[in-house]
């Protein structure tokens, strides 16, 4: 069949396979479409091919001008370099347990407050979720001075128990996000579980908490990436270099370092890997939980 | 638990007529206010003890002269008057200012044409991962790759620009420069954030309305100009207010672009706070800066709710 053909059958209403029919007019700019967001992709990803393609290169390649993308040497030494001149591993392993810890805590006791604002009425309920919310505006540049001087005052100063508690035990947006679902199960499950018997913590531990799985996981993503990043609360509460977070270590890096372009090539590629590949696997989860922080706000 | 079954006596007098208090209704309520707060607990402490205590320590401390050792000594509004009428100080805000009026309206203009475009073709997930992988990059090793790319000798970024015949500025060392610098590392990093949420805003478009401008032979940019973006707009709302909030507080690029003594030129608002506070240990100086970053944002998230009426569509 011709394309005229195709478009007279269109036409006159006798084509069965409507997509058919249009895609002989639509190709081009369905080509020009994806050429212009593949040149979108590869600008996006320029910087990282060059950061881990200049990782693998000696010294002298990196000044060549004008500069070549591929190394012409491969020297995978450099990543040994960067491992031994400054602590990955111990940075690596506190940004990790950290975040553990504070995004288990935090989307736990995050849901707890968030079923007492969506199903039990207290006394001071309302005005008190309004404080929770009004919160969600305070910039953090306000209390870190006050937050450094009270922790100061706990001896939590350098120590991992400033960066753990205070996000551990404030998580206001999270109490937000959960009670918005919280507020979608049919009370009915919790009334057909109180006629078991089952009292506000049972209720909350077998029927609240697996039916906030999908939430409850959003955040922690979320939680998790804010807290694997964070570079200016463990820069102001952190001293010594044994307690250093990943960014902090990057960056200490950098700093000492800074003519080793090739170590701090390393580095980099070395600080923003571990997160690259857990979002190609769960990118899925990662966009949606996103999403979704976004829509119910 | 027994001791409150034991008191019902303790209801309030059943006075009130138009609530016939029924047997053991005010044990209920202590029961759920007990439930309530416990539930509560950790959560409250947290809000307690790291955000309000400090939110009114702060606002003590900005009229406070204190360098967090010896007696704190009052200061009325002296630290105010210093921030109003320090060179640096407004240099540095009319950096913040300058950066956000860049780079707030260059993502979210950028992050519109992609997501748009991006709802039109299959495979959105192969193209997602590109714009999305620096979203999850933190900003140090961000900072690490374009402090390489920026750099005026050995940069590919100079290098492509003097193979077109552009000038080739030193772009953190020029005070004309260094801002939109800045600006161009906070579009590359925090676009695909934004295509995601503008994309799950798109996907509540209607389709039945497009297909009935369809009908009415409509062309493509009618449909966006008068259907799509009308129904986005909650949407763009949204991340015009969170982005204005977000890059009002931007640290982290100068700090790891230009280390712990930047210069003038290259200062931002937060990074003000961090040194007069935690360089300089003037506390008092640190707050008053933080009080007035805080009332810019009410004032300017204000404004926008406050405009919103005129553009913002919701349906239902």
């Amino acid at each position: 069949m011709t394309t005229s053909e195709l478009d007279h059958l269109e036409a006159t209403g006798t084509a069965q396979p409507k997509h058919q029919a249009e895609r002989p007019r639509l190709r081009w700019t369905r080509v020009l479409l994806h050429l212009f967001l593949l040149a979108g992709a590869v600008v996006m990803a320029l910087p990282f091919a060059w950061m881990v393609l200049s990782s693998f290169k000696p010294l002298e390649e990196i000044f060549i001008q004008p500069p070549k993308l591929l190394p012409k040497v491969w020297q995978p030494e450099n990543y040994r370099n960067a491992l031994e001149a400054a602590d990955f591993v111990r940075g690596f392993v506190n940004s990790l347990y950290i975040a553990v810890i504070v995004v288990v805590v935090s989307v736990f006791t995050a849901a707890m407050a968030a079923y007492a604002f969506a199903r039990i009425r207290f006394t001071g309920r309302g005005p008190l979720f309004m404080v929770f919310l009004a919160t969600l505006m305070v910039p953090v540049q306000l209390t870190v001075i006050p937050l450094y001087l009270i922790l100061g005052r706990l001896n939590w100063i350098d120590t991992h128990l400033a960066l753990i508690v205070p996000a551990s035990l404030f998580n206001a947006f999270g109490v937000f996000l959960l009670r918005q679902y919280v507020r979608g199960i049919p009370i009915e499950l919790e009334e057909a579980a109180a006629i078991d018997g089952a009292g506000r913590a049972r209720i909350f531990l077998t029927v609240i908490l697996p039916l906030l799985r999908t939430p409850m996981v959003a955040l922690g993503i979320f939680t998790f990436l804010g807290q694997w990043n964070s570079f200016f609360h463990p820069l102001i509460f952190l001293n010594s270099d044994s307690l250093f977070t990943l960014p902090l270590v990057v960056n200490q890096f950098k700093g000492t370092y800074s003519s080793d372009w090739t170590g701090l090539m390393a580095a980099a590629t070395l600080a923003a890997a571990p997160l690259l590949i857990v979002f190609v696997i769960a990118q899925r989860q990662i966009v949606e939980g996103i999403a979704l922080s976004g829509s119910k706000s | 638990m027994t001791t409150t079954v034991r008191r019902p006596t303790r209801t309030p007098p059943r006075s009130g007529a138009d609530k016939p208090a029924r047997p053991g209704s005010g044990q209920r309520r202590r029961r759920d206010n007990l439930a309530g707060y416990l539930f509560l607990a950790p959560q409250l402490i947290g809000l307690l003890v790291f955000m309000l205590g400090p939110l009114v320590f702060a606002v003590v401390l900005s009229v406070s002269h204190w360098d967090g050792f010896g007696a704190r000594s009052w200061a009325g509004l002296s630290n105010f008057g210093t921030v109003l009428q320090d060179p640096q100080l407004r240099t540095s805000a009319k950096n913040t200012i300058w950066y956000t009026v860049l780079s707030v309206p260059g993502t979210m203009v950028s992050a519109f044409v992609v997501a748009y475009l991006l709802q039109k073709v299959k495979r959105k997930s192969f193209y997602r991962t590109f714009y999305f992988a620096p979203v999850v990059t933190s900003t140090v090793a961000v900072a690490a790759i374009w402090l390489w790319l920026f750099n005026p000798e050995i940069g590919p970024l100079n290098a492509l620009l003097r193979r077109v015949g552009m000038p080739a500025p030193d772009w953190l060392q020029d005070a004309r420069f260094v801002i939109p610098a800045f600006a161009l590392v906070g579009i590359w990093q925090g676009l695909g954030y934004q295509i995601v949420m503008m994309m799950a805003g798109l996907e509540n478009v209607p389709r039945t309305l497009l297909e009935a401008a369809d009908i009415d032979g409509a062309s493509e940019w009618q449909k966006m100009r008068r259907i799509t973006i009308p129904l986005l707009s909650p949407t763009i709302l949204f991340l015009s207010v969170t982005s204005v909030i977000g890059s009002f507080q931007i640290f982290d690029y100068i700090y790891v672009f230009m280390g712990a003594n930047a210069p003038a030129s290259s200062r931002t608002v937060v990074y003000e706070i961090y040194q007069k506070a935690f360089v300089e240990f003037d506390f008092g100086l640190g707050s008053a800066i933080a009080v007035f970053l805080f009332a810019a944002l009410l004032a300017l998230t204000g404004l926008q709710l406050l405009a919103q009426k005129r553009w913002v569509h919701y349906t239902e």
